[in-house]
């Protein structure tokens, strides 16, 4: 299978879109789709875990040590959940 | 081994698809089409098939239900008319836009309204732009024919587009006519077996259809779509050869009557063509040059054909079951007359609505539009392009 960007013929693209691997939705940069942003306040953090598993784009990244870093803008979609559900103000919905 | 039987247009599908055994046949009942998914749930109780029977709730699902298992590799088939697939709509553009091989038998009635259950071909007709490949079928025998067909058309690589096979509703769906068909084992060697490049259920090819395609995308996949229903031509000859080869019944992308000599034709579709011939039959015993020419395969529609078989005409009729409500003329009625233009035929042309909501069209009928088409001959004007056939109150 070619790789397909905007740059795919009609010749080349795949019948009715299919996509002939898996995982590969991280290709996908739903960040462009933003408009607006959630900015993280690390010295607000207790690291208490109700951030990550909320999150519908897996765009807060996780650690071996079980610490949240800060977010993965290509994937974040700026719906907000995560400020939100966060106990301490540690995440604070901007202006893209 | 070829069996003489007789049987009805709907019984001549359900034999088919009977035959044909396909993975899975999802169909919801409407009239006329009814006795499809009927006869079908008894081969399915019977044991004569191995298909998946779904009885779902509506439309809707029963065209959902077949691009399900289609995606998933199996082969599914289902069958419908009017109202029914126009509660399909939806999905019927998923299926030929994720290019999944479904065969449907559509049983051609009136779209309401207001309510009519009886034939014409505004449900197909609404349909022609839906990406399906249409194929109609004058009689019972080619009902069961052109299904036959249908699969090896639909799953061919080049093409990968879903398929309607359309009939007249009561005119040949519930009319008993002697037929030929095959036996078992030869249709299933004809048919085949559908073996899919991708398929949802590949456990070693994990894929994803039908995903979000957006402005940088679905240009493309259009495209691509309309290249194949240009593929689809070249199949549908050569699938047909291989048919007549086993069968030695000859079908092409239109059937010619008496036009060798013709100076005057009708075009039409399904069993029109058949009251048709007979009227040519009639006329030229009076010395009437008439001819008819029979469009069997609508989409992809073959316009060169038509233009080529119609160009040494002094006039001609296009013979519409379906009004295009558009201030023009019938659907066919356009097809014909812009496929004359691109390929520089110029023939005196004028379109007839006829046969609305199942209003009987007789040989008397089909003589006034010979008449008509000689009245112009004779003068060379065409002064009204857009008539009516058979509806009260019209001159």
């Amino acid at each position: 299978m070619k790789k397909i960007d905007s740059n795919i013929t009609w010749q080349d693209i795949t019948p009715g879109g299919n996509i002939y691997t898996a995982g590969n939705a991280k290709e996908f940069k739903t960040g462009s789709w933003r408009s607006v942003k959630p900015v993280y306040i690390s010295e607000k953090c207790t690291q208490c875990g109700l951030c990550f598993p909320v999150c519908p784009d897996d765009a807060i990244p996780v650690n071996k040590d079980q610490k949240r870093e800060d977010f993965d803008y290509d994937a974040c979609k700026g719906c907000g959940v995560c400020a939100k559900v966060c106990p301490f103000k540690a995440i604070e919905m901007k202006e893209n | 081994m070829k069996i003489r039987e007789r049987l009805s247009g709907n019984e001549a599908a359900a034999t088919a698809m009977r035959q044909i055994n396909p993975d899975v046949v999802a169909a919801f009942p409407i009239t006329p089409s009814t006795e499809i998914p009927q006869y079908f749930s008894s081969f399915v109780s019977n044991g004569k098939v191995d298909t998946e029977f779904v009885a779902v709730e509506s439309e809707h699902s029963a065209m959902s239900a077949c691009i399900g298992a289609e995606a998933a590799g199996a082969r599914a088939m289902t069958a419908t008319s009017a109202n029914g697939m126009s509660l399909m709509w939806e999905m019927l553009y998923i299926a030929s836009s994720l290019r999944l091989p479904i065969v449907m038998s559509l049983v051609n009635r009136a779209v309401s309204g207001p309510l009519n259950i009886h034939n014409d071909h505004s449900d197909a007709m609404g349909a022609r732009d839906s990406g399906w490949i249409q194929i109609f079928s004058e009689n019972n025998q080619e009902v069961y024919d052109n299904l036959l067909m249908a699969h090896r058309i639909a799953e061919n690589k080049k093409v990968l587009l879903p398929v309607m096979i359309c009939q007249d509703g009561f005119i040949t769906s519930h009319a008993i006519e002697n037929i030929e068909i095959e036996d078992d084992e030869t249709v299933k060697k004809f048919v085949g077996e559908y073996h899919p490049e991708h398929y949802l259920l590949n456990d070693k090819e994990p894929i994803a259809i039908g995903p979000l395609d957006l402005q940088a995308y679905l240009f493309e996949h259009k495209r691509q779509q309309a290249q194949a229903m240009v593929e689809a031509k070249q199949v549908i000859l050569d699938v047909a050869k291989d048919f007549e080869k086993l069968t030695g019944r000859k079908y092409g992308f239109i059937e010619e009557y008496k036009m060798e000599d013709a100076e005057i034709a009708v075009i039409c579709m399904n069993s029109t063509a058949g009251t048709a011939k007979h009227t040519v039959n009639n006329l030229r015993e009076k010395g009437i040059k008439a001819g008819v020419i029979k469009v069997r395969v609508f989409r992809p529609f073959p316009a060169e054909t038509i233009a080529n078989a119609i160009k040494n005409l002094k006039a001609v009729a296009i013979l519409d079951k379906a009004d295009g409500l558009n201030a023009v003329g019938g659907p066919l009625f356009t097809d014909v007359t812009s496929g004359m233009l691109i390929n520089g035929v110029h023939v005196p042309a004028i379109s007839y609505i006829y046969g609305i909501g199942g209003r009987d069209t007789t040989e008397e009928d089909i003589t006034e539009v010979f008449t008509n088409l000689e009245e112009i001959v004779k003068t060379g004007k065409v002064d009204r392009p857009y008539r009516y056939l058979g509806v009260r109150g019209e001159k």
